[in-house]
């Protein structure tokens, strides 16, 4: 087991290959290497890595890839279930959820 | 209408030279400060008063800049790449959570070395710390640095939240006038700060391409060295055991109003028992829980982050509860021996779900725990840490009678 490993398969990371035209920039971006790029065409590689930046996402040219992201911060996520905001990470406040 | 939005419009530097109208256009001494640019009593930051105006009663210039140097946009600060005793004064504080939220550079431009047209832009948030850190690892490099105003939060953070983003790259490119500046269209953006960018609509919005950055500022060296190309392990994120204690102090510090109360509250619960409220008990008990909630406190907020890649289990929480277990059954052992099993009991529950509780809370300060992952693990492990918690108290409060 690689050592900084968490859940299995509750990432929402989705790759449309069809769309994909190979450019590598998530495999540049992504700071958990969930890509690899061969043949000009992503694959997914450690889905279980991914840790729901959105990163990839908002960099792919072409829309090829989606995630639901988000916080992963505990407090945020009890706020949110409370209030029934989107969780978000208020660091302003002096919280550290980042 | 440029200027309003910062202080440090480099269109005051380029064509006005008359005080008054630097005094109006940017950082005014007199007036009140917003936290948008040059609060008075953090003085003038490196931005906008030419040479002779430096001197200003109540302008003070920021002490990591050394000089300036004159550019077709204007003069620029040039940065110190060495920190000096005040920012390393700053670090502990801001890692203790004290003065957290103010801890700012003003946004604009900054040269690092002797830059010229032909050297990198590199974009940085408007962090303090993260500053201090790209100016003290960059070592002996010309480089320009575009601080962007991300309402002085670190890179990866605002990436997040959207405030280290495409808008506000492309806002400052222009706002600096940064075409003039270097014959390149190329930015260096850190590697964190992508989830908030997307290149290819920086380079729409201002004629800029991206080149992301290695993840950490020390890295940069190399990487400019090598005609900006990262190695793998520049771009993989880790989390060491330096980066996971650094993180302690805050989380604790975050807590202490809850630390407070509970410990107010344990004081008087701990009173309570056959004769009604008995303050040699008050004393007694109360301070024997609040010495359990600290145990539990440290193990969840120092011991398991410390040794999170060896406990077993992915669930943080399910780290949690080893060190948790394993410290309450060795106060069971030494201090607590003599309490009496219902305590005992009580005390492992509650130990447990603490330290448990804490650990979970730390996945937001781990670099690698995913938000479905973190709100499935919370699903299941707050109602165990409610219930536990529960069944602890009343134990506890039984055992006084
Ligand atoms: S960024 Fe998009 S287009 Fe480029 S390789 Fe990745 S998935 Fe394919
Ligand atoms: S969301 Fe982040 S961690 Fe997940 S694959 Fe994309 S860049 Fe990598």
């Amino acid at each position: 087991m690689s050592k900084n490993e968490y859940l299995k398969g509750v990432a929402t990371l989705k790759l449309d290959q069809d769309k994909c035209i190979g450019c590598s920039l998530c495999t540049t971006v992504c700071p958990h290497a969930v890509f690899i790029v061969e043949d000009r065409l992503a694959r997914i590689v450690e889905l279980d890595h991914c840790m729901e930046c959105g990163a990839c996402v908002g960099n792919c040219p072409v829309t090829a890839l989606s995630v639901n992201a988000g916080v992963g911060c505990a407090s945020a996520i009890i706020h949110s279930w409370i209030t029934g905001e989107e969780p978000s990470c208020d660091c302003t406040e002096g919280s550290n959820c980042c | 209408m440029l200027h309003k939005d910062s202080c440090c419009a480099p269109k005051v530097a380029t064509n006005v030279t008359t005080s008054t109208e630097i005094t109006d256009s940017c950082c005014p001494p007199a007036k009140k400060s917003t936290d948008q640019c040059c609060p008075p009593q953090q003085e003038i930051k490196s931005c906008c008063p030419p040479s002779k105006d430096r001197l200003k009663a109540g302008y003070r210039i920021e002490s990591f800049v050394k000089g300036w140097i004159d550019t077709p946009i204007g003069e620029i600060p040039v940065i110190d790449s060495k920190l000096q005793a005040v920012d390393y004064r700053g670090r502990i504080a801001m890692r203790w959570g004290i003065g957290r939220d103010k801890y700012t550079v003003t946004p604009g431009l900054y040269a690092i070395g002797s830059p010229d047209e032909k050297s990198e832009v590199l974009v940085s948030a408007n962090y303090k710390l993260s500053f201090d850190v790209l100016r003290s690892s960059v070592g002996a490099i010309d480089a320009w640095i575009l601080v962007i105003d991300t309402k002085g939060i670190n890179v990866w953070c605002a990436a997040g939240k959207g405030t280290f983003g495409t808008d506000e790259i492309i806002r400052c490119v222009h706002m600096v006038d940064l075409q003039k500046l270097v014959k390149h269209r190329r930015l260096v953006i850190p590697q964190l700060g992508a989830p908030g960018v997307a290149a290819h609509l920086v380079k729409k919005g201002c004629g800029f391409g991206v080149i992301y950055g290695p993840v950490r500022a020390t890295d940069l060296p190399d990487f400019l060295a090598a005609g900006n190309q990262a190695t793998t392990s520049m771009r993989r994120v880790s989390f060491s055991l330096q980066d996971r204690t650094i993180l302690t102090p805050v989380e604790i510090s975050m807590l202490r109003w809850q630390i407070l109360y509970v410990a107010l509250a344990l004081l008087l619960l701990g009173g309570i028992g056959s004769d009604i409220f008995d303050f040699s008990a008050a004393w007694t008990r109360g301070s024997g829980a609040i010495v359990a909630g600290f145990v539990g406190l440290l193990s969840g907020t120092v011991l398991t982050p410390m040794l999170l890649p060896w406990l077993p289990g992915r669930a943080f929480s399910i780290k949690g509860i080893w060190i948790g277990a394993g410290a309450a059954i060795l106060l069971c052992l030494s201090l607590f021996s003599e309490s009496g099993f219902l305590n005992q009991i009580a005390l492992l529950l509650q130990v447990t779900a603490i330290s448990s509780y804490t650990a979970m809370n730390f996945t937001g300060s781990s670099t690698y725990t995913s938000p479905s992952g973190v709100e499935k693990e919370m699903r299941l492990a707050i109602p165990c840490h409610l219930a536990a918690s529960g069944i602890a108290l009343i134990l506890w409060l039984s055992a006084a009678f």
